[in-house]
């Protein structure tokens, strides 16, 4: 048994000893212990260096709002887990844990240097610093900075666990499992509502767990807990929720909770969830969050040794560990003597109790004298001493010798859910602290983090709070009455303001875990800052993952002495989620890997597979990309499979493309109302290339649409299109023009789609549909056929993206693979699979372009090329009113042209930018872009297509693409290359 | 995640949903007769207010079918909900 801990109490089993190690050295502890209170017990207080200055830093706190012990713990070389504050880290046999953010070691951490460079540090330096020379920004200081930010490391191996996610519904969330959130899930229960009760901690009590000598009920404190909890377990109607943090309060009562199901497990299972997400819909919420206490702002306020009053009363009363042997309270509440008390009465000598506010009297400040604790009022603290652990305190010039400072600011309530959920605070001066005023949600906050404080308020205010949640829910009942004796130390609001430290000493911390101190806030105000949004952001303070749990206040204030205001003046900054740490693992549930996105093939994808093909990702569909054969790479295999095409017979899957049916008597008149094309005068039985404009009149999408009958249109969209496409169709068919009989419905997956392209595709096509008449005066460019091919209904589509002969192949998807299967063997050696890449070059050989590739959102069909397509007689169409606009039709407008580069074999870049004159550098601007660019086989020379500023005047000119290599010289052209004349697709 | 009362399915959250952006603006029914500022107006300008909002929503993972919604932008407590065509409440 160490030196630290005490022979008896607390809620630790002394049966049971833990063996666990920190940076390599080995510890003992007990099973109830945390980690920080392990460490405690062992009389280690330095676990990390801060983040800036690399200052030795202690253990804090004894919950969730710890700032500076922050360490990794690690199970195996894919489970180690950064940033994980040692309060909160269940002690288990085995445990391994390291501290951060220090080089070679947590002792000698070379990072110290720059708490003596600190000058050169302060809030925002990096708006001021690291500018010159600007190269050295790139190969130095960038590297360097990077390097050096951040606390923990980043796991370097994937995540092996697995993460749960699950929803619920309650009539009444609870939020904290302490006196108040016990008492309000008892009296909602009671009255008949649905209860989920949750608490951060693995038992619930809050600070019930630190014991006492009150009795409620007539039960010892421990004793009536224990019943509490017991009679919660046992009712049907309650869920309890242990280890769970409820991190996120999101519009219309839900709630986010994480349970950690086996972080304080030696050995989990190995099948088993780690975490659990809770995405919680609540009918009524009832906070119960209790409250943080605050440090205090002086000189070296940042030692290891240093601690809140109130966690060292918990470190000795619920893990029976004395935080050290001679110990100095600062306070600025009469309560926090009842810590020093405490620990004098378990053997701690108390060097000083050290008041801040001018005079003392309080009732425990009265019992500490009487107990011979020397008790200052109207102190004020100069300063500490100590390294790695303090060893001293100046007080009034004094300096007295202790290996503990306690300090006490007072309680604040924690407000971060109730702020998060959009319900307002106002400054409370009784509270001396905001609390929340009125709720945004079906909520309301009991006990402490609404101010009220001692456990008598606690249980009763809970119990209100349930009953009034259940009421709302309509459920009747009455709230338990609790009888409590016996209290002692209720907590206590703030009793002064912080104050500035005078003169240049030592460094005052107001923000441990981001090293801000009272001079950086000095600073913001000096500069300029006036609101307490930008003297946040200015110098970090509140800002790291504690959230200013510890600092919020404190920076109020000091802020407020700057500007000449008072703290509701400068009000406060917003919290956010989370309210701790969240793992991803715990957001992503299930959603990893293979999981992660819906993946999509075609009917004929294994086909594709079989014959080799390489894929790409188009959104979530998987498309064939090339397909190479033997020792072919992609460059190799798409030259090949467009002379293919262009000679003999190409075979495509086009599958993925959106296509949507169309249908009613006003089906023409709906699509030309949306559509620029004329489609009342399409006849049955022919195709039309459709551009769909928004209404500011730039190109939404393409697709060739197909009349099949009056009233049945089938309308083919990109691929990326698709959803997009129909959600447009569909507000004007439901929101504009209800009027019109027409329904449309998403046919994207009922069709396969299997294109033949190339000289020999009517051939090909023949053989597969021998009773099909393909001869040209039948089915002529952009007509519809219907009939057996490789025998099965089709819809014929005699349509071409590739310029040559081609016919669109339409059959059930079920059907797709056989019918692909088919024309390879109909087809043998002069059928030829290609992928999209191929399907790329061979359209932009044609300056077919690709919406979303050659247009960008801001391209109407003039720009395009397209205006031929816009239909002249219409009197109204989505877009047509803005392309009517003369900044429309302005020269200088960006249009679509052609590129062929000086050196034939030379490929532009897609996305090059392209300028007027040789030799030209920023600021000078470019006159267009590189769009589509390609090596084409058939043509033998480099082909592109490009948006250009007046680019069809320019054709025939010459424009420079600067790239680091050097710069390329094109000539500007149609933007056709390949039978310009469009004979080949007559044939 | 809001809790959206389709009017056709009853309250679903959010994720079903898409939104529709600000509520009866109606196309104007002869856009060659706006001005080019009259005819930015429809397609920029809207109320944004900060309060009482009409909306549209798209129960896009349900019925399919398009509603107004009147929201309030500051605390996101959605007063009611009613038909395409219909005035607001």
């Amino acid at each position: 048994m160490s030196a630290y801990r005490t022979a008896s109490g607390g809620r630790v089993d002394r049966a049971r000893t833990l063996r666990f190690r920190f940076d390599g050295d080995a510890y003992e502890g007990l099973a109830g212990d945390t980690l920080a209170s392990a460490l405690l017990a062992n009389g280690v207080h330095l676990v990390g260096r801060s983040f800036k200055y690399h200052r030795p830093r202690g253990i804090l706190t004894a919950g969730a709002e710890e700032p500076n012990a922050l360490v990794t713990v690690r199970r195996d070389a894919a489970r180690e887990t950064p940033n994980l504050r040692a309060t909160q880290v269940e002690l288990y046999d085995g445990l391994e844990a390291s501290s951060q953010n220090r080089w070679p070691s947590l002792g000698f951490d070379l990072g110290r240097v720059n708490d003596l460079l600190s000058p050169l540090f302060p809030a925002g330096f990096y708006y001021k610093t690291f500018m010159w020379p600007r190269s050295a920004w790139v190969k130095l200081y960038e590297p360097l900075i990077r390097r050096a930010a951040g606390l923990g490391r980043a796991p370097a191996l994937p995540d092996p666990d697995r993460y749960e996610q699950r929803h619920a519904h309650c009539d009444v969330l609870v939020v904290g499992g302490g006196a108040a959130g016990l008492a309000a899930a008892r009296s909602a229960a009671d009255a008949g509502a649905r209860v989920i009760l949750c608490d951060e901690q693995p038992e619930f009590g809050g600070a019930l767990l630190d014991g006492g000598p009150a009795h409620v009920d007539g039960f010892a404190a421990g004793d009536w807990l224990a019943r509490a909890i017991a009679a919660l377990a046992g009712h049907p109607r309650v869920r309890l929720l242990p280890r769970t943090t409820a991190f996120g309060y999101f519009p219309h009562n839900s709630v986010a909770l994480v349970e950690r199901l086996t972080d304080h497990l030696a050995d989990p299972p190995a099948d088993g969830a780690r975490e659990r997400l809770w995405q919680v819909r609540a009918r009524e919420v009832v906070l119960a969050a209790g409250a943080i206490e605050q440090p205090l702002v002086f000189p070296g306020n940042d030692r290891p040794g240093v601690m809140l009053a109130g966690a060292a009363k918990t470190y000795l009363r619920r893990y029976g560990v004395r935080a050290g042997t001679r110990a100095a309270l600062v306070t600025t509440t009469d309560a926090a003597c009842l810590a020093a008390l405490d620990l004098h009465a378990a053997g701690v000598e108390v060097a000083v109790i050290a008041d801040l506010r001018p005079a003392a009297t309080g009732a425990w400040a009265e019992a500490a004298r009487r107990a011979g604790i020397e008790v200052l009022a109207g102190a004020t603290v100069n300063g500490t001493q100590g390294g790695k652990r303090v060893t001293g305190i100046t007080v009034g010039g004094r300096t007295l010798d202790c290996d503990l400072v306690l300090m006490s600011g007072g309680w604040v309530p924690s407000v971060h859910l109730f702020s998060q959920s959009r319900g307002r605070l106002t400054f409370s001066d009784s509270a001396r602290s905001f609390v929340p005023s009125q709720s945004a949600e079906r909520e309301r906050s009991a006990g402490a983090c609404r101010g009220v404080y001692g456990l008598a308020a606690a249980l009763a205010d809970g119990a209100a709070a349930g009953l009034a949640a259940a009421r709302a829910r309509g459920y009747a009942g009455t709230a338990h009455r609790y009888e409590v004796a016996g209290e002692a130390g209720t907590r206590e609001a703030p009793g002064a303001p912080p104050r500035e430290p005078a003169g240049g000493g030592a460094k005052a911390f107001v923000d441990f875990q981001n090293d801000v101190t009272t001079r950086d806030l000095a600073l913001a105000a000096q500069e300029g800052f006036r609101s307490i949004e930008h003297v946040k952001r200015y110098t970090t303070v509140g800002m790291a993952t504690d959230q200013g749990k510890t600092s919020n206040l404190n920076t109020l204030g000091l802020v407020a002495v700057r500007l000449g205001r008072t703290v509701p003046e400068v009000g406060h900054t917003t919290f956010r989620m989370p309210y701790t740490p969240v793992t991803f693992g715990a957001l992503a549930g299930a959603a990893r890997g293979e999981l992660f996105d819906p993946v999509r093939t075609t009917p004929m994808h294994d086909s594709a597979v079989a014959q080799g093909a390489v894929f790409e990702d188009v959104g979530q569909w998987k498309r064939a990309r090339y397909f190479p054969q033997a020792g072919e790479d992609m460059h190799v295999a798409v030259a090949r499979e467009c002379l293919a095409v262009r000679r003999a017979c190409g075979l495509f899957d086009a599958s993925t493309l959106g296509k949507i049916a169309v249908v009613g008597p006003d089906a023409a008149e709906f699509l030309n109302r949306l559509y620029v094309n004329d489609f009342t005068g399409l006849a049955a039985g022919r195709c039309r290339y459709g551009i769909l404009l928004r209404e500011d009149g730039f190109i939404y999408d393409d697709g060739v649409i197909a009349r099949l009958a009056p009233d049945r249109f089938h309308v083919t969209t990109t691929t990326g299109g698709a959803a997009r496409v129909l959600a447009m169709m569909e507000d004007y068919r439901q929101t504009e023009w209800p009027e019109l009989a027409v329904w449309l419905t998403s046919t994207t997956e009922q069709w396969a789609v299997i294109a033949l392209q190339g000289p020999d595709a009517r051939r090909v096509l023949q053989a597969l549909a021998p009773a099909m008449d393909l001869s040209p005066a039948a089915l002529p460019h952009m007509a519809v056929a219907h009939g057996r091919v490789a025998g099965i209904a089709a819809m014929v589509f005699r349509v071409s993206f590739t310029g040559e002969l081609g016919y669109e192949i339409n059959v059930p998807a079920v059907h797709g693979r056989r019918v692909w299967d088919a024309a390879c063997e109909a087809g043998g050696q002069g059928i030829t699979p290609y992928g999209t890449e191929a399907m790329h070059v061979l359209r932009a050989e044609k300056g077919y372009i690709i919406v979303g590739q050659d247009t960008d959102g801001t391209a109407t069909p003039d720009d395009a090329g397209l205006g031929w397509a816009v239909g002249r007689k219409k009197p109204d169409f989505v877009g047509k009113r803005s392309i009517a606009r003369a900044a429309m039709a302005a020269p200088d407008r960006k249009q679509l042209v052609g590129l062929r580069t000086r050196d034939p074999q030379r490929v532009l870049e897609e996305g090059a930018q392209l300028m007027h004159l040789p030799g030209l550098r920023p600021p000078a601007r470019p006159v267009g872009h590189v769009t589509s660019s390609y090596a084409s086989a058939a043509l033998g020379h480099s082909i592109a297509l490009a948006m250009v500023a007046g680019g069809r005047a320019r054709i025939g000119q010459p424009l420079y693409v600067p790239m680091p290599g050097g710069e390329i010289e094109v000539e500007v052209t149609k933007p056709v290359f390949y039978d310009p004349e469009g004979g080949r697709l007559h044939a | 995640m809001l809790l959206i009362p389709c009017p056709y399915c009853g309250e679903r959250p959010e994720i079903e949903f898409a939104y529709g952006g600000e509520a009866h603006l109606a196309r104007p029914p002869r856009p060659e007769e706006l001005t080019d500022e009259q005819w930015a107006r429809y397609l920029y300008v809207r109320r944004n207010p900060r309060g009482r909002h009409a909306e549209r929503w798209r129960h896009l993972r349900g019925c399919g079918r398009f509603f107004n919604a009147i929201r309030d932008t500051t605390t996101d407590r959605i007063a009611a909900t009613y038909r395409i065509g219909e005035p607001p409440p």
